[in-house]
C-alpha cells in the first residue's frame, strides 16, 4: 500500500471535518426545533410544542399535500417521457433535427431555473390572454417540474439503456418476438430499476422545488416549499424548524433504507455468482 | 412485416440497432412535439418579448398593421440597457464572480474530500458516498435555512467567529460589510452556496477518483516520484475529467441562482436571479425580465459549449 | 472461384456481398450446406465471417445476393420469421428470466399453448443435462451451465438451421474440449443442420465435418478439415492454418506421379502429383510434422532432405519443436513427438541434423 500513515491520518482528518461541515447545520436546525424559546437561537428547554403546532398548521400541510400530489404526477410524466426520449436518443441514430433534440433534452439539466420559469410563465399568461387557458396553479407548476424532471429521467434511462447489451435484443427477435414484443419483454424489465430511480429523483427533486413553483403558482397553489420559504424570508421560525427536522428524518431515513436494500441486492447477487463459478 | 436497418456505417455489432419500424414514429415523435411546445417556444416567446417594447399590463405585439402595411415594432433598447445600467452589469458580473468563487472553494474542499473517500476502505466506500448523497437529498431550501440559523446573531456559528474575533478579519477582508454582522453578506452567501453545492463537485471527483488504477501510482512511485510528485503529475492530470465535470454542475448552476441570494444573501450580493424576479414581479417589466433572461442564457451557454466540445474530444482521444 | 450450384443444397449463399460505405466487409461469397453437416466459418476477427452469419440471420441486410434456405430466399424477412435459430456468443440469456423460461421464450412468442411449452423444455432440459436448475436465474449458473442453456433455447423451436457464434469462443481451455464434444454430440442428435462461425483452428477442425476458410470478406477455400489441412489451395491457407514451411519452388521436370521441384533452400523436391490445379506450380508447402530428424543421412540424401543445425528446440510436452537452421539461411521448422519417455536419440541444440520427409509430404502451391 503507497498510503503512509499521516497520509492516512490526514485522509480521516479531512473527511471527519468535511462530514462535520455538511452535516452540523441540519444537526443544530434540527436540534433547535426542540427549543422552548420565542427567540430561536437561544436554548432555553426541550420542547415538542412546535411538533404539535404542526398539525394545526393548514397551510403547511395543505402545501405539503399539494406538493405530494404534483411530485407524484411529475414523477410518473417524467419518466413516461424520459423512457421515449432515452429510446428516441439511443435507438434511432439518425433522424431530422436529433441535434436539436438532443439539446432541448438535456438543456433543462444546465439552464436555470429562472429562465425556464420566466420562459414558461410568459408563455402561459400569454396563451392565456389569447384563449383562456391555462390558469396558474397546480397546472402549469406541474408543466414546469415536468421540463425539468424529464432532463433527469432521460439521463438516469438512457444512461442504462446504453448499456445494455444488443445481443439481448437480437436473441429476442431471432427467437421470433416482433419488434414490440422485444420492446414489452425484454428491453423494458431491464430498464426498470433505472426507471424506477428516475421516478425517485424526478418525485424528490419536484418535492422540493422553489422557483419553478415560485414562477409558475396561482392563487391557492402553494407548495410546501413556497410556505416554508415566505416564513423562513420573515426571520427564523421554530415550526420551520420541526417542519424540517421531519422531513430530514424521512428523507434520511428513505436513503438509508434504499441504500440498505440495494446493497443487501448486491451482496446477494455477487455471492450467487461466485457460487456458481465455484459449482 | 418491418424492414431491418443499419443505423450505422461502423461494421462493430455493437452498435447495430433495429429499428422498430412505425412504433418510431411516435417514440421520437411524442418527446419531440412536448420539447417544442413546452421548451422551444416559450424560449422563442422570451426572446420575441425582449425586444418588444411594454404595454400597461402585457407587451405590445411585434407585428402591427399601420397605414395599411405590416410594420415590425422591435426594440433593441433593453439589451442597450443592460450593457449601460449599472445595476444589470453589476449583477451580471457579479453572479459570475459569485459562482466562481463557489466552484474554486467546493474544487479546494471537495478534491481532497473525494481523494481520501477513494483511498477510505473498500467496504466503508458505499456508507460514505451515501452519507454525501444524504444532503443531496434534503432540500436546499433547508439547508439555506440552517445556515440563516447558525449565522444570525445568536446563532451558536455566529457566537464562535465573533467571539474567536475572526469577524473583524473578515470585514478587513471585505467579506462582511461589518464586524459582527455575519448574516446577509457576501460571506453568508458564499458559505450558502458551496454547502449547497459541495457535494455537486464530490460526487464526479469520487467517480473519477475511484476508477483510477491504482498501478499507475504505484508505476510512478517505482520510477522515483515521491507521494507528492505523483499527486500533482499522475493523479490529478488523471482525475482532469471529474475536476471539469464537477466545476460545471457547480459554475453553471451559481451563477442563476435565486433561493441562496433570498435567504443568505444581501444587498452587495444582487445576483441576476433576483433582479429577473423583480423586474418580473415588482416593476411588471416583461421585455426587461425577457432580455435579462437572454443575457443569463449566453452567460451560460458560453461555458456550456465549453464542456460539450471538451467532452466531445474526451470521448474520441481514446479510439 | 465460384462453384457450380448444386440442385438440392440445403442452404445456399449466393454472391452475397455486403459493403458498409464503401468497404467490402463480404465480397462476393458462395457457400452451400448440405442437410445435417456441421459447416464451419473459420477466419481472423474483422474477415467479415461474423457479418455474413448475421446476414443469414437477418440482423444485417446483404447489398446484393441472395440466401436461400431450402430454395426460399431469405433476404427481406425480418429475424423473427426465419426458421433458423442463433447461439450468441454471450449467451444473450434473458436475466430477469429463469432458466425454463428463457428456454421456453421462442416457444411461448410461436404460440405454444403452456402445457405443450413445459414438457418440451423438459425434455430440453434433460438433453442438455440442466433439469435440476431450471428454476434458476443466469446469472447463478457458471459460464459452461449459461452456454447449455443457450443451446437449449436455441433448439426450442426446433429450427432448420443453427447458427453458431464463437460456441467455445467464451470458454476457459480445460471445458473447451469437453463442451466440445457434448455440443457436437447433442446437434448431431437432434439433427439439425449447423453453421458456425470462429476463429479458433481447433475448434472448426474438430467440431465440422466441412469447413470454409475466409480472409478479407472472401472465401480462400472450401473442404473437409483434413483437405484443407492436408491439401491447402494456397500460401496464405496453408500458412492461416497450423504451422507450415513455405518454400519458393521452380519445376524442374514432370512425370505422370510426380513433380520434380528446386528450391534455394532445399535443393531437390520429389512431391507427388495432387489433383490438377491452374497455374504454374511456384511454392512448396511442408508441414513440421511430416519431417523427421535425424544425426544419421537418411537413405536418399539427395532428395527430400536437407542437412542444417538445431537452432532451436522447444519441447512441448507431447512433442518437441526444433528449428534447423539450412545452408541457405532459411529456418526450417520440424515437429517431432515425443514417441519414447527417454529418448536421447533426438538432435540436441547446435547439433547438425538431417531433415528428411517422404513424397507425399510436400503439397506443391500454385499462388
Amino acid at each position: 500500500m503507497i498510503i503512509q500513515r499521516a497520509h492516512a491520518w490526514l485522509g480521516r482528518a479531512w473527511l471527519a471535518a468535511g462530514f462535520a461541515f455538511l452535516f452540523l447545520p441540519i444537526l443544530s436546525m434540527m436540534v433547535y426545533s426542540f427549543n422552548d424559546s420565542p427567540i430561536p437561537n437561544v436554548w432555553r428547554g426541550f420542547t415538542l410544542k412546535w411538533y404539535q403546532a404542526l398539525g394545526s398548521d393548514t397551510a403547511l400541510l395543505a402545501g405539503l399535500w399539494l406538493s405530494l400530489k404534483i411530485a407524484f404526477l411529475t414523477a410518473c410524466g417524467a419518466v413516461v417521457l424520459g423512457t421515449l426520449a432515452a429510446f428516441a436518443l439511443v435507438r434511432y441514430r439518425r433522424f431530422r433535427g436529433r441535434t436539436l433534440f438532443a439539446g432541448m433534452v438535456s438543456a433543462p439539466l444546465v439552464m436555470p431555473e429562472v429562465v425556464i420559469g420566466l420562459s414558461l410563465l410568459l408563455t402561459l399568461v400569454s396563451l392565456q390572454r389569447s384563449i383562456g387557458v391555462p390558469e396558474r396553479g397546480m397546472l402549469t407548476i406541474w408543466l414546469g417540474h415536468l421540463l425539468v424532471g424529464m432532463a433527469y429521467a432521460t439521463v438516469v434511462i438512457q444512461a442504462r439503456l446504453r448499456d445494455l447489451p444488443p445481443a439481448l435484443e437480437e436473441a429476442a427477435l431471432d427467437l421470433g418476438a416482433r419488434p414490440h414484443q422485444v420492446f414489452w419483454l425484454v428491453t423494458l424489465p431491464m430498464v426498470a430499476q433505472s426507471m424506477l430511480s428516475a421516478w425517485l429523483l424526478t418525485f424528490t427533486l419536484s418535492l422540493d422545488d422553489v422557483v419553478m413553483s415560485n414562477f409558475l403558482s396561482g392563487p391557492g397553489a402553494t407548495t410546501m416549499p413556497l410556505v416554508i420559504l415566505s416564513r423562513a424570508r420573515l426571520g427564523l421560525n421554530p415550526g420551520v424548524n420541526a417542519a424540517a427536522t421531519l422531513i430530514v428524518v424521512a428523507v434520511g431515513v428513505g436513503v438509508a433504507v434504499a441504500g440498505y436494500l440495494i446493497a443487501r441486492a448486491e451482496r446477494r447477487r455477487a455471492q450467487e455468482a461466485a457460487a456458481a463459478a465455484r459449482a | 412485416m418491418s424492414t431491418t436497418h443499419p443505423t450505422n456505417n461502423a461494421p462493430t455489432p455493437a452498435h447495430k440497432r433495429v429499428r422498430t419500424g412505425r412504433g418510431g414514429r411516435w417514440v421520437v415523435g411524442v418527446p419531440y412535439v412536448w420539447l417544442v411546445a413546452f421548451f422551444l417556444l416559450p424560449f422563442i416567446v422570451v426572446l420575441k418579448i425582449s425586444v418588444s417594447e411594454m404595454g400597461t399590463v402585457h407587451p405590445k405585439d411585434l407585428l402591427v398593421w399601420k397605414d395599411g402595411g405590416l410594420q415590425v415594432m422591435g426594440d433593441l433598447g433593453h439589451f442597450a440597457a443592460m450593457a449601460a445600467d449599472p445595476i444589470y452589469l453589476g449583477s451580471a458580473l457579479r453572479s459570475v464572480q459569485y459562482a466562481a468563487i463557489t466552484t474554486v472553494l467546493c474544487l479546494a474542499i471537495g478534491y481532497p474530500f473525494a481523494y481520501f473517500m477513494a483511498r477510505a476502505r473498500k467496504s466503508v466506500q458505499p456508507l460514505l458516498l451515501m452519507l454525501v448523497m444524504l444532503p443531496f437529498w434534503i432540500s436546499f431550501l433547508l439547508r439555506a435555512y440552517a445556515w440563516k440559523g447558525l449565522l444570525s446573531p445568536e446563532g451558536w456559528a455566529h457566537d464562535l467567529i465573533v467571539g474567536l474575533g475572526l469577524d473583524t478579519l473578515m470585514a478587513w477582508l471585505g467579506m462582511i460589510p461589518a464586524p459582527g454582522q455575519l448574516m446577509n453578506t457576501p460571506f453568508s452567501l458564499v458559505v450558502g452556496m458551496v454547502y449547497t453545492y459541495l457535494p455537486f463537485m464530490i460526487l464526479p471527483l469520487y467517480g473519477t477518483l475511484s476508477k483510477l488504477d491504482l498501478r499507475l501510482l504505484e508505476a510512478a512511485q517505482d520510477l522515483g516520484a515521491t507521494p507528492w510528485v505523483t499527486f500533482w503529475r499522475v493523479t490529478v492530470p488523471m482525475s482532469q475529467a471529474g475536476i471539469i465535470a464537477g466545476s460545471m454542475l457547480v459554475f453553471i448552476p451559481c451563477i442563476g441562482e435565486y433561493v441562496i441570494p433570498e435567504l443568505l444573501g444581501g444587498p452587495e450580493t444582487l445576483m441576476i436571479g433576483r433582479v429577473i424576479w423583480d423586474e418580473l414581479f415588482f416593476n411588471n417589466d416583461w421585455p426587461r425580465a425577457s432580455a435579462l433572461a437572454v443575457v443569463m442564457i449566453l452567460m451560460v451557454i458560453v461555458p456550456l459549449a465549453l464542456f460539450r466540445k471538451y467532452q466531445a474530444e474526451a470521448q474520441e482521444g481514446p479510439r | 472461384m465460384s462453384p457450380q450450384p448444386t440442385v438440392g443444397a440445403f442452404l445456399r449463399v449466393e454472391e452475397v456481398v455486403k459493403s458498409f460505405d464503401g468497404t467490402l466487409a463480404v465480397d462476393r461469397v458462395n457457400l452451400e450446406l448440405t442437410q445435417g453437416e456441421i459447416f464451419a466459418l473459420l477466419g481472423s476477427s474483422g474477415c467479415g465471417k461474423t457479418t455474413l452469419l448475421r446476414m443469414v440471420a437477418g440482423f444485417e441486410q446483404p447489398t446484393s445476393g441472395r440466401l436461400l434456405l431450402e430454395g426460399r430466399d431469405l433476404v427481406g424477412l425480418p429475424p423473427y420469421e426465419r426458421p433458423l435459430n442463433m447461439m450468441f456468443q454471450s449467451y444473450a440469456l434473458f436475466p430477469h428470466l429463469s432458466v425454463q423460461d428463457n428456454v421456453g421464450f421462442g416457444l411461448k412468442r410461436a404460440g405454444m399453448p403452456s402445457a405443450e411449452i413445459a414438457t418440451r423444455v423438459e425434455a430440453l432440459l434433460k438433453l442438455v443435462q440442466l433439469s435440476r436448475l431450471a428454476q434458476r436465474k443466469p446469472h447463478q449458473l457458471s459460464g459452461g451451465q449459461q452456454q447449455r442453456v443457450a443451446l437449449a433455447r436455441s433448439l426450442a423451436r426446433q429450427p432448420k438451421l443453427l447458427l453458431l457464434d464463437e460456441p467455445l469462443g467464451a470458454l476457459d481451455r480445460k471445458l473447451r474440449e469437453e463442451t466440445r464434444i457434448e455440443l457436437v454430440h447433442i446437434i448431431q442428435q437432434v439433427g439439425v443442420t449447423c453453421l458456425m462461425v470462429t476463429h479458433d483452428q481447433e475448434e472448426a477442425m474438430t467440431m465440422a465435418s466441412r469447413m470454409a476458410v475466409m480472409h478479407e470478406g472472401r472465401i480462400l477455400q472450401i473442404g473437409t478439415p483434413d483437405e484443407i489441412y492436408e491439401r491447402p489451395s494456397s500460401r496464405f491457407v496453408a500458412d492461416f492454418i497450423g504451422n507450415v514451411n513455405l518454400l519458393d519452388a521452380r519445376v524442374q521436370s514432370t512425370t505422370e506421379q510426380h513433380w520434380s521441384l528446386s528450391t534455394a533452400d532445399v535443393p531437390h523436391v520429389l512431391a507427388e502429383r495432387g489433383p490438377a490445379t491452374a497455374g504454374t506450380p511456384n511454392c512448396v508447402a511442408l508441414r513440421p510434422e511430416k519431417i523427421h530428424l535425424s544425426r544419421q543421412p537418411p537413405e536418399q540424401p539427395q532428395v527430400n532432405a536437407v542437412k542444417g543445425v538445431v537452432r532451436e528446440k522447444a519441447y512441448c510436452g507431447s512433442f518437441t519443436q526444433y528449428h534447423l537452421g539450412l545452408p541457405s539461411g532459411a529456418v526450417l521448422k520440424a515437429a517431432l513427438t515425443n514417441v519414447d519417455r527417454t529418448a536421447q536419440s533426438d538432435p540436441a541444440l547446435g547439433e547438425e541434423a538431417w531433415a528428411h520427409w517422404s513424397s507425399t509430404a510436400p503439397v506443391v502451391l500454385t499462388r
